[in-house]
């Protein structure tokens, strides 16, 4: 979905290195993942990472971003009801989410972990059949409202998800559509 | 008094403190039934179960209802806080629950001012918190996985999914993971690190490994490690040593899982029902 046909691309001229960059800070871990996904929508230059410490409550992520964009991105998740906590200009580098994924193929099913989680497919009927690892509560309510359904029709963890976990889960879940085809 | 401690992934289930019980509808605890046998009710059942097998009462159970919102778990924390001293707990297992570095530390004062502090096991979110605040060396054991012995060996990550690369590729290599996490102060006096090959650890050397049987498809299953937890957490009770409980747990989660023969599809309930013969089989070998 696109809210506002405004067409902004990432700036990769040397210049962009100078640009000052700051932190978007949200109640909790759900509005970050849908913030992520509207402002990528709209190719704002963001990425997730985890919050200062005066933030941290032990599951968190926040929204590194350019701060010549500020008042933009501020008016527009207010207007969808996304607001920020908070708006600090960035000190010190936040840690960014593991990017890497391992894979295991059991042949008839595939297996694909992101940090702690993993998620395994049946490739022939593209059914998910297990997902394990995880501690946070909604991690076996994701399993629960996902297991034995086909990929293209169970919910989606950045959807219905809340903590870290479920973002880490929701890699692997994209990353297992890269590789099987979901649609 | 074995106390587990946990949030459920259901919408609006109040906190309960109370005993135990297994009926057809699964868990209850305070006469309500818990509808959802993964997570925190996994680990539950079998704690049910290996107390049935030593002739021990069930455990108590606090638990409250959370879909990750945060609301069920806090009301956990201050509900520990605020009454632990009434409750007689010789042995405590924390599970699945929303991290919070602030109340897991008042947790952990109200249990430093015991007459006596219990035996404290901890695994999931309640692992996560527990190294996030800097706490890990305050608990007895901890049951990571590989991924997440990976985020208890980096010093720096407030949670597993920041873990940075070059220590998720160490996972080749878990003695030097479990050297890191135990030189950083960040592991519990026992690991149970569960992988391919189980490691069991204390104080910072690996005393045993455990690798058969090898049962390719219980990575992929959801719920394997809280089999071990809640065995773990039932053979303490029942007066095993940290080290004794994590060695019969160990196998026998192997031995249940075989006796299921699973893929990659089959689900934990399939494996629960197979603990008590596999546990029997363990403690006859072990004499």
């Amino acid at each position: 979905m696109t809210w506002f046909k405004k067409g902004k691309k990432k700036d990769d001229s040397p210049k962009s290195e100078a640009v000052i960059r700051g932190l978007l800070i949200f109640a909790d871990t759900s509005t970050v993942m849908h913030a992520e996904q509207i402002l990528k929508e709209e190719s704002y230059d963001i990425r997730v990472v985890s919050p200062p410490p005066q933030y941290r409550t032990g599951c968190d992520l926040c929204l590194e971003f350019p701060m010549v964009d500020a008042p933009e991105i501020s008016k527009m998740l207010k207007e969808i009801g996304l607001a920020p906590i908070d708006v600090l200009p960035l000190s010190g580098n936040g840690m960014k989410p593991l990017q890497l994924y391992k894979t295991k193929d059991f042949g008839q099913y595939l297996m694909v972990r992101a940090a702690n989680m993993k998620i395994t497919v049946d490739k022939t009927t593209r059914r998910i059949v297990n997902i394990s690892g995880g501690g946070c509560p909604d991690i076996p309510y994701l399993a629960h409202e996902m297991v034995g359904k086909l990929l293209s029709e169970a919910p989606e963890p950045s959807v219905i998800g809340f903590s870290v976990c479920a973002y880490s889960l929701n890699m692997a879940y994209e990353e297992l559509k890269k590789l099987i085809g979901g649609e | 008094m074995l106390l587990l401690v946990g949030a459920i992934p259901i919408r609006d289930l109040p906190l309960l403190l109370g005993r135990i019980s297994l009926s057809e509808q699964g868990v209850m605890v305070d006469g309500r039934a818990l509808e959802i046998d993964r997570g925190t009710a996994a680990m539950i059942t079998v704690v049910c179960t290996i107390c049935q097998e030593f002739g021990l009462e069930n455990p108590t159970a606090l638990v409250a209802g959370d879909l990750g919102t945060r609301q069920g778990s806090m009301k956990i924390y201050d509900c520990l806080a605020e009454n632990l001293s009434e409750l007689d707990v010789s042995v405590l297992t924390f599970h699945y629950i929303m991290p919070d570095i602030e109340k897991n530390k008042k947790v952990l004062e109200k249990i430093d001012s015991l007459k006596k502090r219990p035996v404290l096991i901890a695994d999931a979110g309640s692992m996560y918190v527990a190294k996030a605040g800097g706490d890990a060396t305050r608990y007895d054991v901890f049951t990571p996985d590989l991924g997440e012995t990976a985020y208890l060996a980096d010093e720096k990550a407030p949670h597993p999914t920041y873990t940075r690369g070059f220590i998720f590729h160490l996972e080749n290599d878990v003695p030097e993971l479990i050297r890191r996490a135990y030189d950083s102060k960040n592991a519990a006096r026992t690991l149970f690190v569960k992988g391919e090959v189980d490691y069991i650890c204390q104080d910072g050397e690996i005393l045993e490994k455990i690798s058969e049987p090898d049962i390719e498809a219980l990575e992929a299953i959801g719920g394997t490690g809280d089999l071990i937890t809640g065995m773990i957490s039932g053979l303490i009770y029942a007066g095993k040593s940290p080290i004794e409980a994590c060695r019969i747990a160990g196998k026998a989660n192997r031995r249940a899982g075989e006796l299921s023969q699973p893929t990659p599809a089959t689900q934990v309930k399939d494996i629960i029902k197979h603990i008590p013969a596999a546990l029997r089989e363990v403690l006859e070998q072990e004499g």
